[in-house]
């Protein structure tokens, strides 16, 4: 029964992570850059979500439309403000420049004055509220993290294989240049794939949100997204859910069974072990080179 | 100043490549030799710190600038060198043995590190060493009987054969040797065959290995050298600082590094200092003006991280090359002065070439 308890939270925070890694994983897909920013917008999301619940008085569920919708917006305008003027560099410039704009995105929240410094609750409707299903503790607030986290795979999934835009995001991933002499808008894309992981990290911010707190400095759980996507294969959509899942569960389960202290690191030694033993992940893409 | 058009190959590996620069760092060893009588005690612990950060910029910048293996848990080698040093000098070791030691250490926890970093690549690496970072930092918070935990370590001064170096200014001059003998160590390198392998690998690992390096060996080397450097910087920190704290060397710290080198200038080995000065002197700086910004601004806590994060997006969008990059320009300025034409270094390349299939 324990052991189960454990399970259902190392899950519903696997879920967390996998969303955020998701996001990693959507900008990786389409821009072969990796985002070290996604923390943050994760932060930011929440913080719109609780703007607004407590400042414009939305009801809960135009509260979250609007976070989504308005971290979608702004990550399209970040990437077409920022990123994409350094298109082309090496790859490390991005993740540089993601940093600053997490530490900017981290610093600006902070100066709010009597905002940024307070740790905030959400009011969600379904704060502190507990089912008891044969002796298990099910706290609702994971189970929402759980069942949001299928939807939204179901969603992307079918984007990603139905619909023309998740295919031209495909073809782009695999070759910027070649898909551009094709016909597809890359740029735009590139503006819509930055926007779809800042609304799924929108997501992931208002769902840990009731787990947690609203907090600035609530981004930095997105270093430990890093390790979901590399588990799960960097370039990987399921991979990166599956990563969170593995990662979520090794923390819950190191928490419990292992001294303390262990529980912070055993994502990354995870890691650690993952990239000495598949390099490539558990759904990584095996590409080859022709020379 | 000058642009040399070189001719033969002595050229290119000479140390001073012409009599302007025997004549003006010269003249910057003349001023560091005389800084502690011209500088207040302040600011010569400004300048001690700043040769220290040079020294950990120059390990970092032969990793990163020259051999293009990027780390961002370097905080993690900082930190083994400073806890080192802090440890046998606690047991008596005299300094140069225990900074030897200490940087010897850092070089097998490199060697540690690089050894499966080989097998992964770009980003992966990235991952890799932020992972390692982590795990480091935790190391040295739980292993109390060494690190003394989260209640911090104290070190004493620097003490060797008989001397102890009880005055800030004597600390300073270990600090120039240090620094200067690394830099030296790093330019020699950089000109031997080692550091051309380095540079070879940075450019192109295919082509690199193709003509005949050893991609693995070097790989490995140049974590251990750069870890090495990281180490004997953190070692001067531990004495320069006095009190050791896990918090010190955790992931915030392994970002300032990077930032530094990143500012400074990849590539060069001025970059590694003018990084060092640039992270020392932006917080004095941001202190200096806040009193002038309206209250709800110049008071707010986030002040500084705007700061960093503003100039660090500042520096990737409009100078990639850094600090050391700028000067670059503003002599070629001067040198080509009627006839240097504007965008003569714009960047042209809009597409990402594909990094998966490197």
């Amino acid at each position: 029964m324990q052991f189960l308890q454990l399970v259902i939270t190392g899950v519903a925070q696997g879920c967390i992570y996998g969303l955020i890694a998701l996001g990693f994983v959507l900008v990786y897909k389409a821009t072969e850059t990796v985002s070290f920013a996604q923390g943050e917008l994760m932060m930011l999301g929440a913080f719109f979500g609780l703007a607004a619940m407590t400042l414009l008085g939305l009801p809960f569920w135009l509260s979250v439309l609007a976070a989504v919708a308005g971290m979608a917006l702004f990550g399209i305008v970040l990437e077409a403000l920022v990123i994409r003027p350094i298109l082309g560099q090496p790859a490390f410039s991005i993740v540089m420049l993601t940093i600053g704009i997490g530490y900017v995105a981290r610093g600006l929240v902070t100066m709010l004055p009597g905002i940024g410094t307070e740790t905030h609750t959400l009011p969600v409707p379904y704060k502190d509220q507990v089912w008891n299903a044969g002796g298990l503790v099910l706290a609702v607030e994971q189970m929402v993290v759980i069942a949001a986290t299928a939807v939204l795979c179901v969603l992307l999934f079918a984007v990603f294989r139905y619909s023309k835009v998740g295919i031209a995001m495909q073809a782009a991933s695999q070759n910027q240049l070649a898909a551009y002499y094709m016909g597809i808008p890359v740029k735009r894309l590139n503006g819509l794939a930055w926007g779809l992981a800042s609304g799924v990290a929108a997501v992931a911010g208002l769902l840990l949100a009731p787990i947690t707190f609203v907090h600035a400095n609530m981004g930095f759980i997105g270093l430990k997204a890093f390790p979901a996507a590399v588990v799960g294969g960097f370039g990987s959509l399921p991979g990166a859910i599956v990563g969170g899942l593995v990662i979520g569960l090794v923390e819950s389960l190191a928490g419990f069974y292992l001294p303390e202290g262990f529980k912070d690191v055993a994502p990354y030694v995870v890691v650690l072990v993952m990239l000495w033993v598949m390099p490539n992940g558990l759904f990584g893409e095996k590409l080859r080179k022709k020379v | 100043m000058r642009f040399l058009f070189k001719t033969d190959y002595g050229q290119d590996i000479r140390l001073a490549k012409h009599g302007g620069h025997v004549f003006w760092y010269g003249l910057l060893c003349l001023w560091l030799l005389a800084a502690p009588w011209l500088l207040s005690e302040y600011l010569l612990a400004q300048l001690t710190f700043i040769l220290i950060y040079g020294v950990v910029g120059l390990g970092l910048m032969l990793l990163a600038g020259f051999t293009g293996l990027f780390s961002i848990g370097h905080a993690a080698f900082f930190g083994v060198g400073a806890y080192a040093q802090a440890v046998l000098t606690g047991y008596g070791w005299p300094f140069p043995f225990a900074l030897l030691a200490g940087a010897a250490l850092s070089a097998a926890v490199g060697v540690v590190v690089g050894l499966p970093a080989l097998r992964v690549k770009g980003i992966y690496l990235g991952i890799a060493t932020l992972s390692f970072g982590f795990i480091v930092a935790e190391v040295f918070s739980r292993w109390e009987s060494v690190t003394g935990g989260n209640a911090g370590k104290t070190v004493g001064a620097v003490k060797m054969f008989g001397w102890t170096a009880d005055s800030a200014a004597s600390f300073y001059f270990v600090c120039l040797v240090v620094a200067v003998l690394a830099t030296l160590a790093c330019l020699n390198l950089l000109r031997s065959p080692t550091g051309r392998a380095f540079v070879a690998i940075r450019d192109s690992e295919i082509s690199a290995q193709s003509m005949g390096i050893h991609l693995a060996r070097y790989k490995t080397l140049s974590f251990a050298i750069s870890a090495a450097l990281a180490g004997i910087g953190g070692a001067l920190y531990a004495h320069q600082i006095r009190f050791l704290s896990p918090d010190q060397f955790d992931i915030v710290q392994s970002i300032d590094l990077l930032l530094m080198v990143v500012i400074g200038g990849l590539g060069s080995i001025h970059g590694a200092f003018l990084g060092a000065i640039f992270l020392i002197g932006l917080p004095q700086a941001i202190s200096a003006v806040k009193d002038y910004l309206p209250q709800a601004i110049g008071q707010a806590p986030g002040l500084k991280a705007v700061v960093y994060g503003a100039v660090l997006v500042g520096f990737v969008l409009f100078e990639p090359l850094g600090l050391y990059g700028r000067w670059l320009k503003v002599r070629a300025y001067l040198q080509l002065f009627p006839f240097y034409r504007k965008g003569l270094f714009r960047r042209q390349k809009s597409f990402q070439k594909s990094e998966r299939l490197r």
